[in-house]
């Protein structure tokens, strides 16, 4: 009997306490700068293109294989009468977020810090009807970014 | 499968074969387990596991080392950072890196809180097997977020940390990590200290407990029960005090041994292990000195001479140990993961037999198995 009055105790001591849990759905919960979602492009300002150089780094160190990555000269480059220091820029980009395990071996890779995993609830509620959506295309990496809704980590 | 067992009845009777899992609540997993019961008393069990099996160990021989420690958080994912831990220990054993001193010591408070998580999350479920539904699992899961908090802090995920790296750590800690580290010790302690009081002494939880699913010394041995199961049964091996890795040799800790190996034991072990665990982090913060984390001169692409090790280490389930064979080259070409809870699952049959169909329940549950580490 000892025991059990000491279980409820226990059980009672609780009701004093502040609740810990929250309604997800209408309120968030903080999440740390560090916090890894999905990986997306990050947006140069200063030159209006992506960082990508499309270099392939990413796509070959990604242990699940799910980037896809094609590079084109850069249009913009100073040879061609542009502004932009990139000889070669990216051209199509595309991630399965599906297949993505978040490992950041993607952003640990890249030598122009041109990738950054998403700290937001965004992009942690990525529920779609069909698998296929969860495949992101160039304008969809860098949309985010792009327009200042996230700012990534990225380990120094 | 064996013959049906018949019994002396005045009339006569067949045993009952049923059927559980592999989609049951208690089986921790997916778990199929096939009982051959005569009344309420099981007879024979036939344990089927193989459901969770992803070729683990193949996969990670296509992965050089970096990727492969995302695969390690996969096999295990309530102790990931013990799982990581073996694999990069192997890596850097055999490539022969030095490892910087404050990566060891992060490295072994991680361990430990991942010990505490751990053990939170089987102190839950494993009230839950025992009758004592609800308030137990939301209780030590209140506690384990604190942890997980505290990780997802540290390495950014909540689960699938891939946060150690042959010859140290991803990143560093973050600049509040000894004051964070504190308050979850606080919240730990209390919460230890409740799930003790709501359990331990409990009559109902005893009653459903004491005397069930005992296993002796000898026969946890022969079984090769490792870690708690083992301990229960009063045999202290504990690989942090018999072959001490990392800082364990450093520090004060008791190894926590039961007497009856009993599934209350096995309870008790868990929950006096979880302050053992506490003890070892306060002391680590206190020798935890400001560093580099990873070591001067890391190759892009690490690559290992040839030559094979096994190293073990004492994740809380057990001995986690890893296999591996290089033949030079930037990934293993053999891994094998020694897991803990496949060889403590192998001893379920010797300890349900005899035993009601209830408690065969409360058995599984304390041996506290995960089946991504059974099937890997
Ligand atoms: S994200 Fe970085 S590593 Fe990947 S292709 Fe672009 S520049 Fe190269
Ligand atoms: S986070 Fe990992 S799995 Fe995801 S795209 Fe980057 S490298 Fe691939």
């Amino acid at each position: 009997m000892r025991g059990l009055l000491k279980s409820m105790g226990v059980t009672l001591s609780v009701f004093a306490r502040k609740p810990v849990t929250r309604q997800y759905p209408e309120t968030h919960r903080p999440l740390p700068e560090r916090d890894r979602a999905f990986p997306l492009l990050l947006w140069d300002e200063n030159l209006d293109e992506p960082f990508c150089t499309g270099c392939h780094a990413c796509e070959r160190a990604c242990p699940v294989e799910c980037m896809t990555v094609l590079m084109k000269d850069n249009p913009a480059h100073r040879s061609q009468g542009g502004t932009s220091t990139r000889r070669k820029i990216i051209d199509k980009f595309w991630i399965d977020y599906g297949r993505c395990m978040r490992c950041n071996i993607c952003v640990e890779v890249c030598n122009f810090d041109a990738i950054g995993m998403n700290n937001t609830w965004q992009g942690h509620e990525q529920s779609v009807y069909d698998r296929a959506d969860l495949i992101q295309d160039l304008p969809q990496l860098l949309a985010e970014h792009k327009a200042g809704d996230v700012k990534p980590w990225i380990a120094p | 499968m064996t013959a049906p067992f018949t019994h002396e009845h005045e009339f006569e009777t067949q045993d009952l074969m049923i059927n559980m899992g592999p989609q049951h609540p208690s089986t921790h997993g997916v778990f199929r387990m096939v009982l051959q019961i005569d009344g309420e008393v099981v007879r024979d069990v036939i344990p089927y596991i193989g459901y969770m099996h992803r070729g683990g160990e193949k996969l990670a021989e296509t992965m050089d080392f970096r990727q492969g420690i995302g695969w390690m958080d996969r096999t295990e994912y309530l102790a990931q950072h013990n799982a990581e831990l073996s694999y990069v220990m192997a890596v850097e054993a055999l490539a022969e890196l030095e490892v910087p001193e404050r990566a060891q010591w992060i490295r072994m408070i991680l361990c430990e809180l991942n010990r505490l998580s751990s053990h939170f999350m089987f102190t839950g479920a494993f009230g839950t097997d025992a009758g004592v539904f609800g308030t137990a699992f939301v209780y030590s899961f209140r506690e384990r977020e604190v942890i997980l908090d505290l990780f997802e802090e540290i390495s950014g995920d909540r689960l699938m940390y891939a946060y150690f790296r042959p010859g140290g750590l991803a990143w560093d800690v973050p600049a509040n990590f000894e004051r964070r580290v504190a308050e979850v010790l606080k919240s730990t302690k209390q919460g230890i200290k409740d799930m003790d009081g709501l359990l331990t002494e409990n009559e109902i939880f005893r009653a459903r407990t004491v005397d069930v699913g005992t296993i002796s010394a000898a026969d946890a041995i022969d079984w090769g029960c490792t870690g708690p199961v083992l301990r229960a049964s009063g045999v202290p091996l504990d690989l942090r005090r018999t072959e001490p890795y990392l800082y364990y040799d450093q520090v004060d800790f008791d190894v926590v041994t039961g007497t009856n190996g009993d599934v209350y034991d096995r309870f008790v072990v868990r929950v006096e292990e979880m302050r053992q665990s506490v003890r070892i982090i306060e002391q680590c913060m206190e020798r935890l000195r400001p560093g580099p984390f990873l070591p001067d001169r890391l190759p892009r692409m690490l690559r290992t001479p040839p030559g094979e090790i096994y190293l073990r280490t004492e994740a809380p389930r057990g001995e986690y140990g890893i296999y591996m064979v290089s033949r030079g080259g930037n990934r293993p070409y053999r891994l094998k993961i020694r897991s803990s809870c496949f060889a403590n699952l192998q001893a379920l049959r010797d300890m349900t037999i005899g035993s009601y169909v209830a408690d065969a329940v409360v058995i599984l549950g304390s041996l506290d198995i995960v089946l991504c580490e059974v099937d890997r």
